[in-house]
């Protein structure tokens, strides 16, 4: 078994080990044990790589390749590069903050369990597929549980969320496979087999009709799980119903796929594509920037605020990967990973917040920094990640996505980045309006001032992501020459 | 001809035996015994479904009228495959509701023959063999949906389906007299020579299609479907969703991807239109049914119209894909009436509504119809994402993009009303649930071998590469 594929196999082995038990405290016990080992196995990958990397100077690295389907050219294709490899730490991290967050799910654990794993099987294996098919398929293996999560285990009006979720995810794979099918067919364009295989694709020359018809298929396929407007529309209420640790995959991990997805296969597969329609989709996504950080100035529901700061970071993604250049791919990639850290912080904060009070209505809520001073902290310092203070993951990420824009030197890309600029200081609104409504101030309601505080797990699940927010902030070089060597052989197509 | 050359029709010659064996039996067995008819039933079709994977030569009788190949062969295998787990499936209903009336065998017998009617159908080397065996199948089928004499319903579904089955197998016979008024032959082989498109051939072929397309229940050829499954027994429905589609939709791509290969020009856009109108007629009527029986009425008219995607594209791509997409529907789809068989059996609940909350009462359940519905969805890692995505490919690789595009549309539709029943099961609590029961050893047989189907077959991988040399046959 090679470092890779267990990746796929211990999810499913700690599923089946799941089926078995009895009650929640064997099935979280079970869900934490399969985490950790996971966390271990993503840190053992990073060291692996780095030394990997040293000496080998192909794109993807751990590669194994197995015939699958022989007829169509299906293979069991995967590999790493360090992008790959950030987001898996990324998805480890939080899948096991998630795990310690839903400590006390009540209802149903072991389905609540299991799903989890299952979407995160499908996380993984979508981060270390390098053959359309199998990424495909990863890609539907890691939507279809949320159904069944936010279904299940959300408040609300759960079924209703749930379901627009998950129509409008499927309706977007719609696209997506008329688009990988479109590469597939035009895959013999320089007289080779059809493939597959995203490494041999890149090598071929596909025609320029075929990708100007497929680039927006796939594009828009992968950018609706990343929220592009106006295709966002699943996501805040999605968010709203969904339980906290979902919340935080969702928002974390999941959403993420799409920016991967874009640039893995949009930007890489089709780089004359993306040069063509780049102008369109910048529109799009400066579109959901500013509407994003705007919409959530006026939600007064706190999962609804993060929802549209999450579709307001997130095509910040996507408008970076837009820019066809190293610093703002780079800056994508880092916002990718500081966005799923501070997300899912958020996320658990406000299921924290929620469990002791009841309530998700910030004007209701106030002076909670007197009361439970901990998770407060914490929230005051996840939002001041949110808005890039420097010293933060948000930050570096920011930074590098708007000097890469600057460095198109037309007037469309650089009108374009100025308007984007701006959401930044409508960031910095919604966030200090919410921690000055809710954390500062009188405490508004009697009840309030015997909240409890952190339990060991919450504080143990919040550590957990507010390390790697800090660590990137004020160490960001490591990663983001990682970051910045495995996107060489992609930028060739587009310079 | 020596009369060795006879065990080529070995399929149809041990189920023949194996009927008149029963009717024998139904003569001999007390009448206080007569439930263990329904073990000798099974058990004797059993042994004919793993004869049945015995290799087997590649000729014709008869001068032409019947032949057989490994791609007939195969299917065959599939089809009794599917009928041994629908009889597994349906067993404790016989013995619970039908041996009382002391007609269990009768069952068994009119079944048997019905599929015998098949094996000829896609057997037939000429259009008089076919026209028979199209008949033979349809007509003991009418007397199974009608087999409830104490429901209403399902003497209605009776007349229903003999009265439409008998227009449409006129009219196919009609477009037959046709096609043998231009090329002056009714055998394949001689048709596939002197066969032009001309104006009388093309009316010919269409009637035709319309005889088979009534029993595939394309649209327009559909309205009977959703009455017929309603008011039959659910083992009736089962089979005419399944096996008799199946069978249906095999000859009827061999002939047009042999014999009317001339028309292609003229069926293919036949194909296309009647695709698309099946996808969405089958998925807009499925949204509002409230009876699973009708929702799987309208589910597999959708499914029907995936089909047609890889018929459209008259290559070797496309029968291996259309088998392949048969035979994991035919997993899928009898996992969803075996459930809802177990379930009516035990309750007589039928409604969406009343699998409110199941999962906590019967998960086991729950999760075999929740594996089915993905499915039939197509939804990975489970078969049905497999044989979907492959029939796509077939019709991708004639250009087809818009006819995907718009077929994968159709999955999110029918993604919905899948999920609705998911939803009542898993998301939905219900003050009066489904009680726990357990299920007898048949019934748990017939719906864990279609689990393991559903599980496996899409991930293994070399069936699929066997099933494609198979297709080469029909495909020169």
């Amino acid at each position: 078994m090679d470092i890779l594929s267990l990746f796929v196999v211990l999810p499913v082995l700690v599923i089946i080990a799941l089926i078995f038990t009895k009650g929640l405290k064997q099935a979280r016990q079970i869900a934490m044990v399969g985490s950790i080992i996971q966390l271990g196995m993503a840190i053992n990958l990073l060291f692996a790589y780095l030394k990997e990397q040293s000496i080998n100077d192909s794109i993807f690295v751990f590669t194994r390749d197995i015939v699958w389907f022989e007829e169509f050219n299906i293979h069991y294709n995967i590999g790493v590069d360090g992008i790959s490899v950030a987001l898996i730490l990324l998805t480890s991290i939080i899948v096991l903050a998630g795990v310690f967050i839903s400590w006390k799910t009540y209802d149903l654990p072991k389905e609540f369990f299991v799903s989890l794993l299952v979407l995160a099987t499908g996380v993984y294996g979508f981060f270390i597929s390098i053959d359309l098919f199998t990424m495909f398929l990863f890609y539907e293996i890691a939507v279809i549980p949320m159904y069944l999560l936010i279904g299940i285990w959300g408040s609300g009006p759960k079924e209703y969320s749930a379901m627009k979720l998950t129509l409008m995810l499927m309706g977007a794979s719609a696209l997506l496979l008329v688009g990988i099918l479109g590469i597939y067919f035009n895959s013999n364009a320089d007289g080779g087999p059809l493939t597959f295989s995203i490494l041999e694709i890149a090598q071929v020359n596909i025609p320029f009709e075929a990708q100007k018809l497929f680039f927006p298929l796939i594009f828009i396929g992968f950018a609706v799980l990343g929220a592009l407007f106006p295709f966002h529309t699943w996501s805040p209420d999605g968010h709203a119903s969904a339980p906290t640790a979902v919340s935080m995959l969702h928002a974390g991990v999941l959403m993420k796929l799409g920016g991967y997805g874009v640039f893995r296969v949009a930007m890489f597969l089709l780089p004359q594509g993306a040069m063509e329609w780049s102008w369109f989709f910048i529109i799009l996504s400066a579109t959901g920037v500013i509407y994003g950080a705007f919409a959530a100035i006026r939600q007064t529901d706190l999962k609804y605020i993060n929802a549209y700061s999450s579709v307001s970071h997130l095509g910040l993604v996507l408008f970076a990967l837009l820019m066809l250049n190293k610093t703002a791919w780079n800056g994508a990639i880092l916002q990718s990973l500081s966005h799923g850290f501070m997300t899912a912080l958020f996320f658990a904060l406000i299921g924290m917040i929620y469990t002791r009070t009841n309530t998700r209505d910030i004007t209701k809520l106030g002076g909670l920094l007197k009361v439970i001073p901990f998770i407060s902290v914490i929230y005051v310092i996840a939002g001041l990640a949110s808005l890039g203070l420097p010293g933060f993951s948000g930050f570096v990420a920011e930074m590098n996505i708007f000097v890469g824009a600057f460095q198109n030197e037309d007037m469309f890309h650089r009108v374009v980045t100025i308007i984007s600029v701006s959401a930044i200081v409508v960031t910095a609104v919604y966030i200090l309006r919410v921690v000055g409504i809710m954390l500062m101030g009188p405490v508004k309601n009697e009840s309030y001032l015997s909240l409890p505080q952190a339990t060991w797990y919450e504080t143990t699940g919040v550590l957990l992501l507010l390390l790697p927010i800090v660590g990137i902030g004020v160490a960001p070089l490591w990663l983001s020459d990682m970051i910045l060597k495995s996107l060489q052989p992609f930028l060739q197509g587009v310079l | 001809m020596e009369l060795s050359s006879f065990f080529l029709m070995r399929h149809e010659m041990v189920l023949l035996a194996i009927a008149l064996i029963l009717i024998i039996a139904e003569i001999l067995i007390p009448k206080q015994k007569k439930s263990s008819a329904v073990h000798l039933a099974i058990f004797l079709f059993g042994i004919h479904t793993a004869l049945g994977f015995f290799p087997l030569e590649e000729s014709s009788l008869f001068g032409g009228m019947f032949r057989t190949n490994s791609l007939i062969h195969f299917f065959k295998n599939v089809l009794n495959i599917g009928v041994f787990i629908l009889l597994l499936q349906s067993a404790d209903w016989i013995q619970e509701k039908i041996v009382k009336l002391n007609r269990g065998t009768e069952f068994f017998i009119l079944l048997f023959f019905s599929l015998l009617g098949m094996y000829f159908m896609i057997s037939a080397g000429d259009f008089l063999m076919f026209y028979i065996g199209m008949e033979l199948s349809t007509i003991p089928v009418a007397a199974l949906a009608a087999f409830e004499l104490v429901k209403r319903s399902s003497s209605e579904a009776g007349i229903k389906l003999i009265l439409s089955a008998a227009m449409a197998s006129g009219i196919s016979l009609f477009g037959i007299s046709m096609l043998y008024a231009t090329s002056g032959s009714i055998y394949f082989h001689d048709i596939i020579e002197v066969i032009t498109s001309n104006n009388l051939t093309i009316l010919g072929f269409v009637l035709f299609f319309a005889g088979l397309a009534f029993k595939i229940s394309l649209v327009p050829f559909h309205f009977w479907t959703a009455d017929v499954y309603e008011g039959a027994p659910i083992s009736v429905a089962s089979y005419l969703s399944v096996i008799s589609k199946g069978a249906a939709v095999f000859i009827l791509m061999i002939l047009m991807f042999t014999v009317l290969k001339p028309l292609m020009e003229v069926w293919e856009n036949m194909i296309y239109v009647i695709a698309l109108a099946t996808m969405f007629v089958g998925n807009l009527f499925a949204l509002r049914q409230q009876n699973m029986k009708r929702f799987l009425a309208f589910s597999s008219i959708a499914q029907a119209g995936f089909i047609l995607l890889g018929l459209i594209t008259g290559t070797q791509l496309g029968t291996a894909s259309v088998v392949y997409f048969v035979m994991i529907y035919i997993f899928s789809n009898l996992a969803a009436f075996g459930v809802v068989q177990a379930i009516s059996l035990k309750t007589g609940k039928e409604n969406i509504d009343d699998y409110n909350g199941l999962y906590r009462t019967n998960p086991k359940l729950s999760l075999i119809m929740l594996l089915a519905l993905f499915s039939l969805a197509g939804i990975p890692p489970v078969a049905g994402f497999f044989g979907k995505f492959f029939l796509y490919t077939a019709a991708a690789s004639e250009g087809y993009y818009l006819l995907v595009f718009l077929a994968v549309v159709n999955v999110t539709i029918s993604l919905y009303y899948y999920l609705l029943v998911v939803r009542a099961m898993f998301l939905r609590t219900n003050e009066n649930p489904i009680p726990f029961f357990n299920n007898k050893l048949y019934m748990r047989l017939g719906l864990g071998i279609t689990v393991i189907g559903i599980m496996v077959l899409g991930l293994y991988s070399p069936l699929y590469d066997y099933i494609y040399e198979l297709s080469a046959v029909f495909n020169q």
